[in-house]
């Protein structure tokens, strides 16, 4: 196959493989890289492989699904359900979109932990902050190209938030959404942005990070007492390198190779399991009982603003997000010299358990979401049989009125209804008739002038003086047994009521 | 590597020597261009992308008075002008209809809240039991009237104007409502704003 071998040769000479690339694909890297160490440093070669297959799909499912507001869903459903295979293409972008925020994240903690920040990979780290936010903005935006109700109005979260940036607030928010309403303008920007914008910005800073990679070369396996001079480093560096380094295109990829292909492996195999994600229903902003959730990473946030304060809300909003930003470009100058090895690094490792630890409380409350009210639950399951067997026929009637007024809404009985207010099980045993005609009536107005309003509701308008008095009793009647109801501190006998 | 020498303008170069003026001027010439064509097609392309678009005025029936019971709130749902004609059901919006009477000139009041929660615009549900409005996202709640009653909404829920044309009830098509930018920034006919929050009960 003379003529195959002058056939590659002919492209060669022109296009400087033998000459320039293979030799810069064969520099060399530290030896223990190729040893059992080196399996920490495969999750950003994994990140990258995870792009790639997002690039396909997303390719994929550009030949089918219709960015347009009105024909949008239609196209997903036909993906889900026609198309051949179009539910596994659908299945696979959300997962390995998925994968592929859980390997940037490894990525981003493994660096950290291991200090290869350090000098003279500061601005390797600070482009890579920039891919974590371009990853999580390709997460974001694509969950609005399904344009389901958890879009819509998770886009309208979105644009309330920016509308409360000073000033500049209702032009953020039409820039946002691309009008005054949400719509399909606001879709079609959201899709020049998932497939135009973020990807082309995302590609142009991987290169940038992979140039700064291969300039500053792979950094070695960190060890305790082993510091980082920048005096000394590049000299140390190229020495040990050139000394017993091994080539980077070789047996040292394998690891890379192995996990990759793993990390696909594992995304296909979950993505033909579970199916496709959504969409949840057509984007009919007119359908009740919306109940919009942002996606797994953003849960987080989610959480964190519910339970924020009103009074702190806009800061936690708009201004902590950006300092949490700032915070992560300027990790390599909080010191970018000195030890590398986690056993010596105290405080890194404190800092990456306190951060996943309250991220993953914090992704929990999001999930579960007690501050939501079940709008369901008070034509939902009725007042456990136990509770009422031995009732008077006012308590019952009081029963009824609970659960007639929604109260069951914010309050559960027995563990089922709503988490927003108190579970009211044994209520009887910490309230007074009367204090429980005054919760009811008032209920717990915010402060005066208090940027949020209180707890509670005040119902005294809404429930009649014959329906309070039984609606108290049946409350009263709400305790273990055997165990006798409530009494004013200032009162010494029981309450001598029914 | 050219064997003559290049021409630069109507009188020949000397050799290996630049003409300096005539060089300054055209970089300064190319500068100049270059800025202007950097701005002639840059300017439009960020105001395409950055400059926000006209807010007509619309007005959309939605219904006649009659239909209206009085002190009842109701649900009404209707296609918004503010709308890309293929916008599809994304266009259609969401309002309560609160009917409360005549006043004291014999002219129909009307009270029209938006569907929008004012703490992050999530779409609130009405229960006539309880006459409260509750928010799904974070137990925001507000009372018949549109005030605010718990939960993190840092005000009421954002009215509509509107207005009563031939005995039909229209509203002024609702932009998407922020905290700063409300339903009702240009007061006209009808102007309800969302009441202080106040106790119910001494």
């Amino acid at each position: 196959m003379r003529w195959l071998r002058q056939v590659g040769d002919w492209f060669d000479r022109r296009l400087g493989i033998s000459s320039t690339l293979l030799p810069v694909l064969r520099h060399p890297i530290p030896r223990a890289v190729d040893g059992p160490m080196g399996w920490w440093y495969i999750f950003g070669s994994a990140s990258m492989t995870l792009l790639a297959v997002q690039i396909v799909t997303g390719i994929g499912l550009a030949l089918v699904y219709v960015p347009s507001a009105d024909k949008a869903y239609a196209s997903l459903l036909y993906l889900n359900e026609v198309e051949p295979l179009g539910w596994f293409l659908r299945s696979l972008h959300y997962y390995a979109g998925s994968g592929m925020v859980v390997m940037v994240l490894a990525h981003m903690t493994q660096v950290f932990l291991q200090g290869a920040y350090k000098y003279p990979r500061e601005m390797t780290w600070v482009v890579g902050v920039c891919l974590l936010l371009c990853t999580l903005g390709m997460f974001f935006t694509g969950q609005i190209l399904r344009w389901d109700p958890d879009a819509y109005w998770g886009l309208g979260v979105g644009a309330s938030m920016a509308g409360r940036v000073p000033v500049i607030g209702p032009w953020v928010v039409e820039v946002l959404l691309g009008g005054p309403v949400i719509g399909a303008d606001s879709l079609s920007r959201f899709f020049a942005l998932h497939v135009f914008v973020i990807p082309g910005t995302l590609l142009a800073a991987l290169g940038v990070h992979l140039w700064l990679v291969l300039s500053c070369g792979i950094s070695d396996v960190p060890r305790p007492g082993v510091l980082v001079d920048p005096r000394t480093y590049d000299a140390e560096y190229h020495e040990s390198v050139t000394k017993s380094g091994v080539p980077f295109l070789g047996d040292a990829l394998l690891k890379d190779l192995f996990a990759s292909a793993v990390a696909v492996i594992v995304v296909v195999v979950i993505a033909a399991i579970l199916g496709p994600k959504g969409p949840t229903g057509p984007p009919d902003p007119t359908l009740p009982g919306a109940n919009p959730r942002p996606e797994w990473p953003f849960l987080w946030l989610f959480a964190l603003l519910a339970l924020s304060p009103p009074s702190i809300e806009t800061f936690v909003m708009l201004v902590f997000p950006v300092v949490l930003i700032i915070a992560l470009f300027l990790v390599p100058f909080v010191s970018n010299r000195g030890e590398r090895a986690p056993s010596r690094r105290p405080v890194a490792v404190l800092s990456v358990i306190v951060i996943y630890t309250v991220l993953g409380i914090l992704t929990y409350e999001g999930q579960t979401a007690p501050w939501s009210p079940e709008m369901t639950a008070w034509s939902g399951d009725p007042i456990p049989v136990r509770l009422v067997e031995h009732s008077s026929p006012l308590e019952l009637q009081g029963a009824v009125v609970f659960q007639n007024k929604n109260c069951r809404n914010c309050h559960a009985i027995d563990g089922s209804g709503g988490q927003r207010g108190p579970d009211l099980t044994t209520v009887g045993v910490r309230l007074t008739r009367d204090q429980l005609i005054d919760q009811v009536s008032n209920g717990t107005p915010g402060a005066k002038g208090a940027p949020g309003g209180g707890e509670m509701p005040a119902y005294g308008k809404q429930i009649d003086a014959p329906q309070m008095t039984a609606l108290a009793a049946f409350l009263a009647s709400l305790r273990p047994a055997g165990q006798p109801p409530a009494i004013p501190a200032a009162q010494p006998h029981a309450d001598p009521q029914p | 590597m050219a064997a003559t020498e290049a021409q630069t303008g109507s009188s020949p170069a000397p050799e290996r020597a630049p003409d300096p003026p005539r060089r300054w001027f055209f970089r300064v010439l190319t500068g100049a261009v270059s800025v202007a064509a950097g701005v002639l097609a840059g300017a439009p392309l960020i105001a395409y992308v950055l400059r926000p678009r006209q807010t007509p005025v619309d007005w959309v029936g939605l219904g006649a008075v009659g239909e209206f019971p009085l002190n009842e709130t109701r649900r009404v749902t209707f296609d918004n002008p503010l709308r890309q004609p293929w916008d599809g059901m994304v266009a259609r919006a969401t309002v309560f209809v609160r009917y409360e009477g005549k006043d004291s000139a014999g002219k129909d009041q009307f009270l029209v809240l938006d569907v929008n929660c004012a703490h992050l615009g999530c779409p609130v549900t009405w229960f006539p039991e309880s006459a409260l409005f509750m928010c799904p996202c974070h137990g925001g709640a507000y009372y018949s009237d549109g005030s605010r009653a718990s939960g993190p909404p840092p005000r009421g829920l954002y009215s509509c104007v509107w207005r009563v044309e031939n005995d039909r009830l229209e509203i002024q098509a609702p932009h998407y409502p922020t905290l700063q930018n409300t339903l009702t920034k240009s007061t006209e006919v009808g102007d309800c704003s969302a009441r202080a929050a106040s106790s119910k009960i001494a």
